[in-house]
């Protein structure tokens, strides 16, 4: 009966809408995490064509509001949250030898949830009164004041939510059942132990969101006064379990770049990693740390001392496991026999900009500076060098790590290269200057700006078109890839260690149906 | 030698260079070139940036040190160069040093953090109150003991912003723009220096911050919530700032311009403030021609109602134009009352806190005969004067 099931192979649509095969699903995921990686790079383009120079030229600032937002909303939700999802559907059962996720039929559920979430996203710009434009952080009483817009997207974000966690219960069902003999919790690939801890950290967090969503529209729509001051409700509630969620998120999309990261270095250095212990409890640390250092995020909201004091000296203490962690992958690096294909290339430039970013986040967690960097362009600066620095080069690491495993072909060096040195320098020109923007006192989410602010918003323009216009690189080394190319050995890297370099390239449908021993 | 080649670069190139130089050498020349905090006229402001600049070359030197050793190793440890990977991890003593040492950097940063904290909490023992309330989009600016009160927008005229390519009126380049383009207001905030001012800052509708970058003081205003911040400015000058806090549409449209001036100079103004006042009461008692009122009344459009309706009142997005209004065409009494109280669940606020009985009765009688409208009534203040409770 079983055998009977499995040699069923439906193709075409149906065998993209019914799929229940990891493999296939972390495809979709991918390829979703990538259309939407396009209409949010699109979005910032209008953002940053606005921004070329002083006075408006392009949209009016309702449309600019909604781009900022919406721009947020899809790069978050859509494109670096199902992304990781995707690594984790095709890498997390081939790295602990097991033949498929523990769930798969909610695995299928889960993904296809995403495409009507963010076609509900999408659809908000088209509504009577535009999409929502209260930034993504979606503070009321400004989101109370949106169309129906609005409303499309708190019903998306419910949706994401719901996709979320389904996927995070499956990879922790796979996770702690289905390893092969043999491998203890601490055999685990490092990739496998940070999604552990992410999946934990997206269950603990998105109910809190769904939670505050809620909240949002029955003021909207029901008469009450969650976030009201004139109904007796606190604006600053929302913050609070926002943040609640929103901090933990952070590191819900950068904890398996983390693991990436921790892969690919050893791989390309030739050494084990330096401090495999340590790297765990840095991670568990760093996810505990997450979740009492919200209020960071509202330093100017006027709370009492205490608080002030207590979520300064918290946010500070994540420097202690993220170091730990930066330390150990020099270490890894350190009399290593190091080579630089593009996987690695990215796994550095990750590192590089990922400190960059958790340097200034030091900065921005001491309350009193703060206040002179609280939303302004430091702030922007701060989290695209942690969020494009470190999750979206760690998709781009993993991806040009494991894609000749997934396709059976290498796909093209010199392309490779050249995608991740525009990129970088794409990256650097539109970002760094805007740290200078923050500390002259550019407020962040301005349509049109003081004269003073021209010059080093013109260079964040260029790098953001540069930027964009390197992806097309991606595109089209991803599909030469997935067509042909020179074959890919099963070890596919000389310093590959791990259960999915000893399955063939590409593997099987449905690989590792005895279970490998792992000694 | 170097610099003065530098100097020749393009303007952009040079800026950078020079200003990568200095990150690294003179933190007080960053000011000049707009790469660091603006200059501070307060003492809080002066430790902000000394604090700032600690923080700054700390988390350099640390990045510097990191990275040195990262790509030494880049550098040396290469197979390219025939490096055979050395076969060791785990190192207690090593990992025990790498937790310790930021910990003990982290204390030394947390310390003069907490003192400086602590002092700009303390608005005890101010010589002068002010009450900042954010309005979307502009602000207004009550001094409780002095008795004064008045509104503070923007003066950037909306021909040097221009108009979008995607919007209703098509593209329309700003013209030349003033030095202080979105930096100047009509009603800048009057303070004295060497006195001990405490603000309480609140909002009208949504979530403002006010935020002066030389005062080093920056605070969010909510609706329903009182919150305190204060400052003493060292010099008399015009200090800028912008609201820091996404309020919606024209966030980026309602600056902040404080007038700090001599302790004498304050009371000459505090005492102007309050004739001014007493000739805008007198005006609500008479009784006003049309034509009065529709000069008086288009002002007050521009500077009240422009900013969503459209200076033609042709709207824009989810806000609705005048041109045929059924409001502005329909029965006085709701037009009267969705100006005066506003619209709940919108932008629409409650004009009747912000506006004189004489700029309410002159811009709904603008309203009613301008951009087309036909609905031909007047209303005089002292109609507006009956309708407040």
């Amino acid at each position: 009966m079983a055998t009977a099931h499995h040699a069923d192979h439906p193709t075409g649509f149906s065998r993209w809408l019914f799929t229940t095969n990891h493999k296939d699903i972390g495809t979709l995921y991918l390829v979703f995490a990538f259309i939407m990686a396009v209409v949010g790079g699109l979005m910032s383009l209008v953002i940053r064509a606005e921004l070329w120079q002083p006075g408006l030229q392009m949209v009016d600032p309702h449309f600019f509001n909604q781009m900022t937002t919406v721009h947020a909303l899809v790069m978050i939700f859509g494109f670096a949250m199902p992304g990781f999802v995707g690594l984790a559907n095709w890498q997390i059962p081939m790295m602990i030898g097991a033949p498929d996720m523990a769930l798969p039929r909610m695995n299928n559920w889960s993904f296809w949830i995403l495409p009507f979430a963010a076609i509900l996203l999408i659809l908000g710009l088209f509504m009577p009164g535009g999409g929502p434009a209260a930034g993504w952080t979606l503070y009321p009483p400004l989101s109370a004041q949106g169309g129906i817009g609005t409303d499309f997207t708190l019903l998306s974000i419910h949706l994401l939510g719901m996709s979320s966690i389904l996927g995070s219960i499956n990879i922790i069902a796979t996770i702690l059942n289905m390893r092969a003999p043999g491998m203890t919790l601490m055999k685990m690939p490092m990739f496998v132990w940070t999604w552990l801890i992410t999946a934990f950290l997206l269950i603990a967090a998105m109910p809190v969101l769904a939670g505050a969503v809620t909240m949002l529209i029955t003021d909207r729509h029901f008469g009450t006064s969650f976030f009201d001051a004139a109904g007796g409700g606190d604006p600053v509630l929302w913050q609070h379990v926002f943040w609640f969620f929103g901090h933990p998120e952070v590191y819900i999309l950068v904890l398996p770049a983390f693991g990436v990261f921790s892969q690919i270095i050893p791989t390309f250095a030739r050494k084990t990693l330096f401090g495999y212990d340590s790297m765990v409890y840095a991670t568990a640390s760093i996810a505990f740390l997450s979740f009492i250092v919200w209020a960071h995020h509202m330093y100017t909201v006027g709370m009492p001392m205490a608080g002030e004091l207590f979520f300064m000296y918290a946010t500070m203490l994540i420097a202690v496991p993220t170091g730990v962690k930066v330390f150990n992958w020099i270490s890894t690096m350190w009399r290593g026999s190091m080579t630089f294909e593009t996987p690695m290339l990215w796994a550095i430039g990750g590192v590089f900009t990922f400190t960059i970013g958790g340097l200034s986040g030091l900065m921005l967690a001491i309350t009193p500076v703060d206040f002179q960097y609280h939303d302004t362009y430091f702030v922007v600066a701060h989290f695209h060098y942690v969020i494009f620095g470190a999750s979206v080069f760690g998709l781009f690491a993993a991806v040009y790590y494991w894609i000749p495993k997934w396709t059976g072909h290498m796909y093209n060096e010199t392309l490779g290269k050249w995608h991740f040195w525009l990129t970088m320098i794409g990256f650097t020109i539109t970002f760094f200057p805007q740290h200078f923007l923050g500390l002259a006192g550019m407020p962040r989410r301005i349509p049109d700006y003081a004269l003073q602010f021209t010059e080093f918003n013109q260079w964040s323009t260029v790098g953001a078109f540069m930027t964009i216009a390197a992806q097309f690189l991606f595109f089209y080394l991803a599909i030469r890839c997935m067509k042909g190319g020179s074959k890919a050995t099963d070890k596919v890297w000389e310093g590959t260690d791990g259960l999915e370099w000893t399955l063939s390239s590409p593997p099987p449908y449905h690989s590792f149906t005895v279970a490998p021993k792992v000694k | 030698m170097f610099m003065t080649f530098v100097k020749r670069l393009p303007g952009n190139v040079s800026r950078l260079i020079l200003g990568l130089s200095l990150w690294l050498t003179v933190p007080a020349a960053f000011a000049e070139y707009g790469l660091n905090f603006q200059k501070p006229v307060t003492s809080i402001g002066h430790k902000l940036l000394e604090l700032h600049n600690m923080i700054l070359i700390i988390c350099v030197v640390i990045f510097v040190i990191v990275f040195g050793f990262m790509f030494y190793s880049i550098f040396a440890h290469r197979k390219s160069r025939g490096h055979k990977a050395a076969q060791f991890h785990e190192n207690t003593t090593l990992e025990v040093v790498w937790t310790v040492i930021p910990f003990v950097i982290l204390v030394s940063m947390a310390l003069p953090s907490t003192a400086t904290l602590l002092e700009m909490d303390d608005t005890s023992k101010s010589d002068l109150t002010v009450k900042i309330t954010g309005y979307q989009w502009k602000w207004k600016y009550d001094y409780p003991d002095q008795d004064i009160g008045y509104f503070s927008s923007l003066t950037t005229p909306p021909e040097q912003v221009g108009s979008p390519r995607f919007s209703k009126e098509g593209f329309k380049p700003g013209a030349d723009k003033n030095k202080e383009y979105l930096l100047e207001v009509d009603n800048p905030m009057v303070l004295p220096i060497g006195k001990k001012v405490r603000f309480l800052v609140t909002a009208n509708d949504v979530i403002h911050a006010w935020w002066v970058p030389q005062l080093g003081v920056k605070k969010d205003a909510i609706p329903g919530f009182i919150n305190e911040m204060w400052t003493r400015i060292d010099e008399p000058g015009l200090y800028r700032g912008q609201c820091a806090e996404l309020c919606g549409k024209d966030h980026g449209y309602m600056p902040i311009v404080v007038n700090a001036v001599s302790p004498e100079d304050f009371t000459k103004w505090v005492a102007m403030q309050k004739d001014k006042a007493a000739a805008e009461s007198a005006g609500g008692a008479r009784t006003w021609s049309k034509d009065e009122l529709m000069e008086k009344g288009k002002k007050v459009y521009a500077s009240s109602c422009a900013a969503c309706h459209g200076a033609n009142g042709e709207g824009m997005g989810p806000f609705p134009k005048m041109t045929g209004s059924t409001i502005a065409n329909g029965p006085l009494a709701d037009h009267m009352n969705i100006v005066m109280n506003g619209k709940a669940g919108t932008a629409m606020q409650a004009f009747a806190a912000q506006l004189s009985d004489t700029d309410i009765a002159a811009v709904v009688t603008f309203e009613r005969n301008g951009f087309g409208n036909k609905a031909g009534d007047v209303v005089q203040p002292s109609q507006v004067k009956a309708l407040r409770k």
